[in-house]
């Protein structure tokens, strides 16, 4: 059973989550925002209750569409949206716009704008908290098309081996840009691939908070037993186009609207809430004028932020501290 | 003083640092009861046990990626690998991740992470085992690039590299592990990066080589005295940083430059010293700098056509005449 305040705080980040999205979104459409930028409407789920599970100091990595995990450990929205806009305020300095987001701060040890690029990179921060002895744990976040390349299947094999404290979770969101899961995969379950390396797969709902918990809770357990890493696949579904010129000819307006309209995780977790008493409906409406209101300042923010010096260029290439 | 291999001096420093911060382990292919099959880990399970000296998988991708991962997490990975040739298979983790983290993070990260192994002819391991590959990582930024020519460089530079806070890439060479080196005892001794070793003087001609041909540059000067030319042999020693300057330096001396590497001629580092002197001390030449490097084919089996396919001394010496237009 999750209590009743991480089922508020879960709430609270879908709905930050969506809000940052869509503002990044009207911004991108308004011409204040440039690059590839790519949502995470739809997929709120996944991020906001993988991350209710772990604390600062255990690790995750990212990919292309980070927004949603950066948010769900921690980040905020005004440094967020000025990074995206590439601003000297942002996260990274203005260096990295949406993709490449880490605030290592909170364990974000950064999105990644390549496929599959961030995974063993995951498995070495799990490594490392076993070395050191440590309860810490590392997640790697990644998409359905990132479970074709080749370090995928690398980092699982290596990460079983050392029965390193690591969860893989799997985001499938049936589509690799246009390409359909069934055209790009052998399997139709991507978990499968979990018995390759011997460890637990299990696919679940990714829009539904609470079958994702239920399994996220067993990974942790599993990792800090020191049993291993554990790979989840949560099926679920993004609103808007791959990015955000994506003309989407490869799916239909129906679909769509059938996703948002009877499987959105935001409103089927609004209706649990209510249904089972947990709080009021007052209470939620709240919540999600509150995250509407942080995503309109942090435009603001970012918008008024200022360009970074170009004399800053050449620092940070390396470390030059003794 | 200590008398001691290439191989053994890379050992010691390892081990030596190890014992030192705890912090520091290494991980790579058969580094554990084989102890490498080059021996620079040999015995080293033995102190530090299997957690710290680490058997992996043949995944040199993942192992690189988990090496770059444990960095960013506070530790401070030795990452070998068996070929400096199979950096090829984890290209996407040291160029686009390990190279440019740092960077596009904004400066919040640190990457303390030395990545090293062998590279280079000799033994006959043919195309994809007998390159010299360390020009490609000068090219993308945020690599340092070390390439130790004796063992005492090897030992000096490879403890500065285990305590860089930036992803190093230490390219050893095949035929130079067994070669018996004076090495400094001291386990602090250090050699900074960007600074260049003059290994003989000259007046005549600079020579600049690396790894395996410094000592081959230094047989071609040796010969060359004979004939009453005298040439200055400079080992850059790392190409990530360099000191343009010693070269510089030497050339305003001598008029006259000729850069020798195992690396390919086309494009190789070689070609961008030759630049940058033309472009510092154009007025000062009294010859086009000359390049030598391994001809633009993969490098072949056979010893002969290896030989022919890379640059031999008398190609060093000819070179050096040519400067003088002799």
């Amino acid at each position: 059973m999750i209590s009743t305040e991480r089922q508020l705080w879960i709430y609270d980040v879908m709905n930050k989550i969506r809000c940052f999205e869509l503002k990044a979104f009207q911004l991108f459409q308004e011409n204040k925002l440039r690059g590839s930028v790519h949502l995470y409407v739809g997929e709120e789920a996944v991020a906001a209750t993988v991350c209710s599970l772990l604390r600062d100091e255990d690790y995750i990595t990212s990919t292309h569409r980070g927004h949603g995990h950066c948010i769900a450990k921690g980040a905020q929205l005004d440094k967020a949206m000025a990074e995206l806009m590439g601003k000297a305020t942002g996260y990274c300095k203005g260096r990295s716009g949406s993709m490449h987001i880490a605030d290592f701060t909170k364990g974000n040890l950064g999105a990644n704008a390549i496929v599959g690029g961030g995974i063993p990179i995951a498995v070495g921060a799990a490594l490392a908290a076993k070395l050191r002895g440590s309860d810490q744990v590392a997640v790697s976040f990644f998409g359905d098309g990132a479970s074709n390349q080749g370090i995928f299947h690398e980092s699982l094999n290596l990460a079983a081996v050392w029965k390193l404290p690591i969860i893989f979770v799997c985001e499938n969101n049936g589509f690799g840009i246009s390409v359909p899961t069934w055209q790009s995969t052998a399997v139709e379950d991507i978990s499968v691939r979990a018995q390759g390396y011997n460890m637990p797969g299990y696919t679940v709902d990714g829009n539904d908070v609470y079958a994702i918990y239920e399994v996220m809770e067993k990974a942790i357990e599993r990792a800090k037993a020191g049993l291993g890493p554990t790979l989840i696949e949560c099926k679920t579904y993004r609103y808007l186009g791959h990015w955000t010129g994506d003309p989407q000819p490869y799916r239909t307006r129906e679909e769509i609207e059938d996703w948002k309209q009877n499987r959105d995780p935001i409103k089927r977790m609004r209706k649990r809430m209510l249904e089972e008493g947990v709080t009021t409906a007052e209470k939620l409406d709240e919540i999600e004028r509150l995250a509407l209101e942080e995503a309109e300042k942090a435009a603001e923010f970012a918008l008024n932020s200022p360009e970074p010096d170009p004399s800053t260029l050449m620092e940070d290439v390396f470390y030059e501290g003794v | 003083m200590s008398i001691k291999t290439y191989a053994m001096a890379i050992r010691d420093v390892i081990a030596e640092e190890m014992r030192r911060d705890e912090r520091v382990f290494i991980m790579g292919e058969d580094i554990e009861t084989l102890g490498g099959i080059f021996g620079c880990t040999r015995d080293l399970y033995k102190e530090f046990g299997t957690e710290r000296v680490r058997n992996t998988p043949i995944s040199e991708a993942a192992i690189v990626g988990a090496g770059v991962g444990a960095a960013c997490a506070g530790m401070r990975p030795i990452v070998e690998l068996m070929y400096m040739d199979f950096t090829f298979v984890a290209m996407d983790q040291i160029l686009n991740q390990a190279a440019k983290t740092r960077y596009v993070f904004g400066g919040k990260a640190k990457i303390p992470l030395v990545i090293r192994g062998q590279q280079g002819i000799g033994r006959g391991n043919a195309a994809t085992h007998s390159q010299s590959v360390e020009t490609i990582f000068m090219h993308i930024p945020g690599l340092k690039v070390v390439c130790p020519s004796t063992g005492a460089d090897a030992a000096g530079l490879l403890r500065t590299a285990i305590r860089d806070d930036n992803p190093v890439m230490f390219f050893e060479h095949k035929a130079l592990y067994s070669v018996k080196f004076e090495v400094p005892d001291d386990p602090e001794f250090m050699i900074p990066f960007g600074q260049a070793d003059v290994k003989r003087e000259g007046s005549d001609v600079t020579v600049v080589a690396n790894l395996l041909y410094v000592s081959r540059a230094l047989e071609a000067a040796e010969r060359l005295a004979e004939e009453g030319i005298s040439v200055e042999v400079i080992d850059p020693r790392t190409l990530v940083p360099l000191d343009l300057e010693t070269i510089v330096k030497s050339v305003k001396k001598t008029g006259r430059l000729v850069v020798v590497h195992e690396a390919h001629r086309t494009a190789g580092w070689g070609a961008e010293i030759a630049a940058q002197i033309t472009e510092e001390a154009f007025p000062y030449l009294d010859a086009p700098p000359l390049r030598l490097g391994a001809k633009a084919c993969p490098l072949p089996f056979n010893l002969g056509l290896e030989n022919a396919a890379t640059p031999q001394v008398d190609d060093i010496v000819k070179a050096v005449k040519a400067t003088l237009y002799r």
